[in-house]
């Protein structure tokens, strides 16, 4: 069982959430974060001078699902979120040790 | 004439109450656009007070009001305000109130066409845009119908601005949002509001103000104004009504939807309120909160990002005032009387009034975006666009 857990640009969330049902993919948790990859940020220019905007809104997501199918939702989230330009995000597999559903305390597996 | 106590203080704070509604302006756009966006919106609002308030007094007042020059434009007799004085004048309140009290009308006029240009304006080309515009496209209108210029000779009836503030405001706004193009992004991506009770909390400023927009344009404390008073409210509840059930019939009564349609009867009101009475009120708001809703639909469906729907409210909701004016006019209330008394006339001297305003407006203002957007560029860039005009424009964040 793997925590996939996707950074993307908070614009791409609808076709993201579209792809996944169609895959299939229908239970995760969503939150807004802020953060920055290696750019640091976007550099704004006006009148030679530079103004950095350090840390820019995204979006993540999270979804619990089996093995085998880390692979297939990797791609189909990195197609949707991606628009090729610097800042589309991260995705990352976090190996997970138990997943319980609260309303009938059973172990899923 | 004499000095009417009574009168000079209504009008005072009538004026107060039509600045508020600048701001208001920009409280009702800054909830329906991204927060990364709402401290600019509210920022041209004031932005364009600012700039009509010095304006007004320097060339803007005579322009509008000044001695007539071929039925087009004023003189400039009352250039930096010379001549405007702390007496009478024509009326019953001082030279300086009147003055003052246009001045909101006309910055109003500037705030309610930021519409066009939310999230993606370049602050200084806006800045040139706005007086070339207050001064090209609203002192004339202005003129025209209040200021002894050929539509006011013609017997086009304006009480309040219908034509005047809203046709030009929202047909201005169509013309602008062509020339500046649409927002990054629209139309692959939903924009939604970010703060809906922020844009209600304009709503209940606007509406409020309205009671001085309208039954302040009675220019006395008397009975005109409060029959203006009267379907200036009666025409906002139909309006905000006829919204509510239509986007019901749509799917669900949307709040939003009843405040706009509550604007959109406030707006077409707006030209009538001197001349019609309250059953007619009724008709006219809920004409146009169907009106300005199916706009706003077709605008949607044009794929056109006019973002904020003031040629839907205002463009559309003045015409059709303009256009109800000279229906249901009625003697009793104003002196004139309309279409429904069997008058054709005044009928035909609205549609007359009201379709020169549309044009005029759009073209001179597409002209207008044009020219500033050749010389300095009209939009943001994409990164600035993108990470908010908060922080590419002003520097500054709107929560922290």
């Amino acid at each position: 069982m793997m925590k996939v857990e996707a950074i993307i640009r908070p614009e791409r969330l609808d076709q993201v959430k579209k792809a996944l049902e169609e895959k299939g993919f229908v239970g995760m948790t969503v939150g807004e974060v802020t953060g920055r990859g290696e750019q640091k940020g976007i550099k704004l220019q006006f009148r030679g001078r530079t103004m950095d905007v350090d840390l820019l809104p995204k979006v993540r997501i999270e979804l619990i699902v089996k093995d085998e199918v880390v692979d297939d939702l990797i791609e189909t989230i990195a197609t949707a979120a991606r628009t090729g330009k610097p800042g589309d995000g991260r995705i990352f597999v976090i190996p997970v040790a138990r997943s319980v559903r609260v309303r009938t305390g059973e172990v899923v597996v | 004439m004499v000095l009417d106590s009574g009168d000079t203080a209504f009008i005072l704070v009538s004026t107060a109450m039509v600045m508020l509604m600048i701001p208001g302006v920009g409280l009702f756009y800054g909830g329906l656009v991204r927060k990364k966006d709402v401290v600019s919106m509210i920022g041209l609002s004031f932005l364009a007070l600012a700039l009509v308030s010095v304006q007004w007094v320097l060339v803007g007042y005579s322009l509008s009001f000044g001695t007539d020059v071929a039925g087009f434009i004023g003189g400039l007799d009352f250039l930096g305000l010379r001549g405007v004085g702390m007496d009478a004048g024509e009326g019953t309140i001082p030279g300086l109130l009147f003055m003052a009290f246009q001045l909101v009308f006309a910055g109003i006029t500037l705030a309610i066409i930021t519409s066009a240009v939310a999230e993606r304006v370049r602050i200084g080309s806006f800045i040139v845009f706005g007086l070339l515009w207050t001064t090209l496209v609203y002192d004339p209108l202005a003129h025209w119908a209040w200021g002894g210029g050929w539509a006011g000779q013609l017997g086009a009836l304006d009480f309040a601005g219908g034509t005047v503030v809203h046709i030009s405001s929202g047909f201005g706004a169509l013309a602008l949002a062509l020339v500046i193009g649409k927002r990054i992004g629209f139309g692959d991506h939903d924009m939604e509001p970010h703060n809906i009770p922020m844009t209600m909390l304009g709503a209940a400023l606007l509406w409020f103000g309205w009671f001085g927009f309208n039954a302040g344009s009675a220019l006395a404390a008397d009975g005109l104004a409060a029959n203006a008073f009267v379907v200036t409210n009666t025409s906002a509840a139909a309006g905000a009504l006829a919204w509510l059930f239509a986007s019901w019939v749509k799917g669900k009564p949307s709040a939003l939807g009843m405040v706009s349609g509550g604007i959109a009867g406030l707006v077409a009101i707006t030209p009538a309120a001197g001349f019609v009475d309250a059953i007619s009120a009724l008709a006219i708001g809920a004409v146009a909160g169907l009106l300005c809703y199916k706009a706003l639909l077709f605008r949607v469906g044009k794929g056109l990002d006019e973002s904020l729907d003031a040629w839907a409210v205002h463009g559309v909701g003045g015409l059709w005032g303009a256009i109800a004016t000279g229906i249901f006019a009625v003697e009793a209330v104003g002196g004139y009387s309309g279409l429904l008394q069997g008058n054709v006339d005044q009928f035909i001297a609205q549609v007359i009034g009201a379709g020169a305003a549309v044009v005029y407006a759009f073209v001179v203002t597409y002209a207008l975006a044009k020219i500033v957007d050749a010389t300095m560029g009209l939009r943001v860039t994409e990164d600035e666009e993108y990470v908010g005009l908060d922080i590419s424009q002003h520097g500054e964040k709107a929560y922290a």
